[in-house]
C-alpha cells in the first residue's frame, strides 16, 4: 500500500502525533491550561475541540488553573506512577514559575531514587521571538533545560521531524521538554507521512549539504539559515547545515563529521549566547575536533538582553539570514 | 473506631523504630559516620505511625527532608535505610539519595524531596494517577508548618480539590520553620483554617497521640477512596532536636518549652495506654524494646559492612536510555 503522504503544517504535524497516540495508548493524557476550546483547542490551537476534548473527554484533555508548579509537578508521578501525561507549558518564559518542578523533581527523580522511578513525561513548550511579544513570551531557553542533568532536550524545525520527534518523545521513558517554535506553526509546510512514525533522539540531519562552512542551527533558525544559503549560493559559498533535532542527547558526531569536511563552523543559536547551546557546541568542536578547524568558530546568538518589543529592537538582536550570511563570509574572509 | 491491640502494639513498635533508629543516626552523625546533613523528627512519631497505619497496601506518599519516620511508618527496610544514609550501594537508593532522598517505591513510598513544599504537587499526580487508572488508593503529602507558606501549597490543594482527588495533605505542625515560630508567618491560628479557602475540610489533630492522629487518618482515607476529594489534616506536634544536626536549637526555643512537650511524648503515652489497658505487661513492653535495638544494631552492622558503590556507578540512572 502506497504511504500517504500529505503537506502539513508544522502545528498540524504536532496536532497529528498527539492524537496518534492518545488513540494507540490511554495512558496517555493531556493537561495544561486553556487546552479545551480556548481559540478553538489551546492556546495555538494545537489540540483542536473535535479531535481532542470531544472525542477523549475532560479526563484526558486537562484544562488546568494557572498553576503550573502543581500540574507539571502533577505530571512527574503520574508519570511515576503508570501514565505517560503530556503537559503544556504555554510559553517557556513562564519556566519561572515551576522550574523547581522540572528541574529538581521531574528531572532527578529517577538518579536520587537510585534508579526506582520511572518519568515517561514530556513537557510541550512554545518558544521564540518574532511577534514583539516581548521579554516574557518571546524567549528560547532550550539552553537551560539542557544544562540540568535528567532532561532530554528537542528542538524540531520542520513538520515531518515535529510529528517523529513527539511520538518518540512520548513513548520515551525519561522527561523531554520539547521546544516549539511558534514562527514554524502555520508558516512552515512540509511533507508527513499519515503513518505512525518514530524519530530516534540524538540523531542529526544534514539539512543541506555543502563543502564551505558548516552551520548548526535549530529549530527556526534552520530555516534562516537555508534562506542565507541561497544568498550565499550566488556569490559561490556553499553551506552545509546540520540541524541536531535535539539537543540532550547532542549528536556530536554528525557535527564533528561535517566540520572535518568544511574545516568551518558557525553555530546559529535563538537562545541566550552565553554559556548557551552554541558555546556547548563551539567547545566540543574545540575539544574533540579543533585540528580540523582552519578559521576559529562564530557564534551567532541572541545576545544577553532581555527579548525587547519595538520590531526594529527585536530584529537588531535575533539572529537572521543577514547575521548568518556576514558571519559566514567573515570567517572565509569575504 | 475499632482498633486491635495488636493493630496499636504495631504502632508502638513502629513509633519506637523510628525513635531508636533516629537516635542511632545522631550517635553516627555526631561520629562522622553519616555524612551531610541530617533531620530529625523525635517527637514528631506519632504523625507517620497514625497516617500511615490507616492505609492500606497500595496506597501512596510523599515525604520530605525530615522523612526516616515516614520510610519507617510504611515499611521501609531499616537495614536498607542505615545503608543509605551510610551512602552504600545497598541502600534504598543506592547512595544517590541519602537522609533528604529516601524512596522506596515498592512500599508506595514515592521518594523524599528536600525542596520545602515541593512534594505536593507530587501527592496530587499521584492522586490524579489514581483517579485516571479508576484504583481506590490514595495519596499522602507529608510537609511541615513552612512549607504550608509555599505557592504550591495553595496551587496543590486547589488542583486535588477542584478535580476531587484521593489526596490527604498532612501538615506537621512541628512548631518551627527551621528557627522561625509559625506563629510570626502565619495570622491564623491553624494552617487547617487555611482549607476553607479550597472548599475542603481542614481537620486539626493532636499529633502527639498517635490514636487520635490514626483515627483522622482513617477518617480522611475513607472520604478520600469514596471520590469526595482531598483533605487537609493539620497534627499539632514538636520535634525535640533542632532543625537539622548541629544547629544552634537554644538561640530560638527554651529548654522548659521542650521539657513542656516532652510531656506529652507520644511513646510514652500510648505505652501507658497499653499497660493501662493490659494490652501488653511492662514486661512485654520492655521485650519489644529490647527487638526495635537489635534491629537498629544489625541495621548499623549491615551498612558498615556493605560495599561502597563503584564511582563509575555515579554517571548511571539519569536517564532510563543509557546516557546522560
Amino acid at each position: 500500500m502506497a504511504e500517504n503522504i500529505r503537506q502539513l503544517s508544522f502545528k498540524e504535524a504536532i496536532t497529528e502525533a498527539l492524537m496518534q497516540e492518545m488513540e494507540r495508548d490511554e495512558t496517555v493524557f493531556l493537561m495544561g491550561e486553556d487546552l479545551g476550546v480556548f481559540y478553538g483547542g489551546g492556546p495555538f490551537g494545537v489540540t483542536p475541540a473535535e479531535k481532542f476534548l470531544k472525542k477523549f473527554g475532560p479526563e484526558r484533555v486537562r484544562d488546568t488553573p494557572i498553576s503550573e508548579s502543581a500540574f507539571i509537578g502533577a505530571a512527574a508521578t503520574a508519570a511515576a506512577t503508570g501514565l505517560r501525561p503530556v503537559v503544556e507549558l504555554m510559553f517557556v518564559d513562564f519556566f519561572g514559575v515551576c522550574m523547581d518542578q522540572i528541574y529538581n523533581q521531574a528531572a532527578k527523580m529517577r538518579y536520587m531514587f537510585g534508579g526506582q522511578a520511572k518519568v515517561p513525561m514530556v513537557i510541550r513548550t512554545v518558544i521564540g521571538a518574532g511577534f514583539s511579544f516581548a521579554a516574557h513570551h518571546s524567549q528560547s531557553l532550550y539552553s537551560i533545560f539542557a544544562h540540568v542533568p535528567g532532561l532530554k532536550v528537542v528542538v524540531p524545525s520542520t513538520p515531518y521531524d515535529a510529528k517523529g520527534l513527539l511520538i518518540e518523545a512520548i513513548r520515551d521513558d525519561d522527561p523531554v521538554v520539547f521546544c516549539e517554535h511558534k514562527s514554524l506553526y502555520n508558516t512552515v509546510k512540509g511533507p508527513v507521512p499519515e503513518a505512525v512514525y518514530t524519530i530516534p533522539f540524538g540523531k542529526a540531519k544534514v539539512v543541506r549539504e555543502g563543502t564551505d562552512v558548516t552551520v548548526v542551527s535549530t529549530a527556526f533558525m534552520v530555516h534562516k539559515a537555508l534562506n542565507a544559503a541561497s544568498i550565499l549560493e550566488k556569490d559561490g559559498i556553499s553551506i552545509e547545515i546540520i540541524d541536531p533535532r535535539t539537543i540532550v542527547p547532542l549528536d556530536k558526531q554528525a557535527i564533528l563529521d561535517s566540520v572535518k569536511k568544511t574545516s568551518k563552523l558557525v553555530v546559529v543559536d535563538e537562545d541566550y549566547e552565553r554559556c548557551g547551546f552554541a558555546a556547548e557546541v563551539a567547545s566540543i568542536v574545540s575539544e574533540e575536533g579543533l585540528y580540523y578547524l582552519d578559521a576559529p568558530i562564530k557564534r551567532i546568538a541572541t545576545p544577553n538582553v532581555p527579548i525587547p518589543y519595538s520590531p526594529v529592537l527585536e530584529k537588531a538582536i535575533i539572529p537572521d539570514e543577514e547575521k548568518i550570511v556576514n558571519a559566514v563570509k567573515q570567517i572565509m574572509n569575504r | 473506631m475499632e482498633l486491635s491491640g495488636a493493630k496499636m502494639i504495631d504502632m508502638y513498635r513502629k513509633m519506637l523504630t523510628i525513635r531508636h533508629f533516629e537516635s542511632e543516626v545522631k550517635e553516627l552523625f555526631a561520629k562522622g559516620k553519616i555524612v551531610g546533613a541530617l533531620h530529625l523528627s523525635i517527637g514528631q512519631e506519632a504523625v507517620p505511625v497514625g497516617v500511615c497505619s490507616a492505609l492500606k497496601k497500595g496506597d501512596y506518599i510523599v515525604s520530605n527532608h525530615r522523612g526516616h519516620g515516614h520510610c519507617i511508618a510504611m515499611g521501609v527496610d531499616v537495614k536498607r535505610m542505615m545503608a543509605e544514609l551510610f551512602g552504600k550501594e545497598t541502600g534504598v537508593c543506592k547512595g544517590k539519595g541519602g537522609s533528604m532522598h529516601l524512596a522506596d517505591f515498592s512500599v508506595g513510598m514515592l521518594g523524599a524531596s528536600a525542596i520545602v513544599g515541593a512534594n505536593m504537587p507530587l501527592a496530587v499526580g499521584a492522586g490524579l494517577s489514581i483517579k485516571i487508572r479508576k484504583t481506590d488508593q490514595v495519596s499522602v503529602a507529608f510537609f511541615g508548618d513552612g512549607a504550608s507558606n509555599q505557592g504550591t501549597f495553595h496551587e496543590s490543594l486547589n488542583l486535588a480539590a477542584i478535580w476531587d482527588l484521593p489526596v490527604i495533605f498532612v501538615c506537621e505542625n512541628n512548631q518551627y520553620a527551621e528557627s522561625t515560630p509559625v506563629s510570626k508567618v502565619m495570622r491564623v491560628k491553624n494552617v487547617a483554617d487555611r482549607a476553607l479557602a479550597y472548599g475542603v475540610d481542614g481537620v486539626v489533630v493532636d499529633g502527639m497521640d498517635v490514636l487520635a492522629v490514626y483515627g483522622a487518618a482513617l477518617e480522611a482515607c475513607e472520604k478520600a477512596r469514596s471520590g469526595k476529594g482531598p483533605i487537609l489534616l493539620e497534627c499539632k506536634t514538636y520535634r525535640y532536636m533542632g532543625h537539622e544536626e548541629g544547629d544552634p536549637w537554644i538561640t530560638y526555643r527554651s529548654r522548659e518549652e521542650i521539657e513542656q512537650w516532652k510531656k506529652e511524648d507520644p511513646i510514652n503515652r500510648l505505652r501507658k495506654y497499653l499497660i493501662s489497658k493490659k494490652m501488653f505487661t511492662e514486661n512485654e513492653a520492655n521485650q519489644i524494646e529490647e527487638e526495635v535495638k537489635t534491629l537498629i544494631k544489625d541495621a548499623v552492622k549491615f551498612a558498615e559492612e556493605s560495599p561502597w558503590p563503584k564511582p563509575e556507578e555515579a554517571l548511571r540512572d539519569v536517564f532510563v536510555s543509557s546516557y546522560y
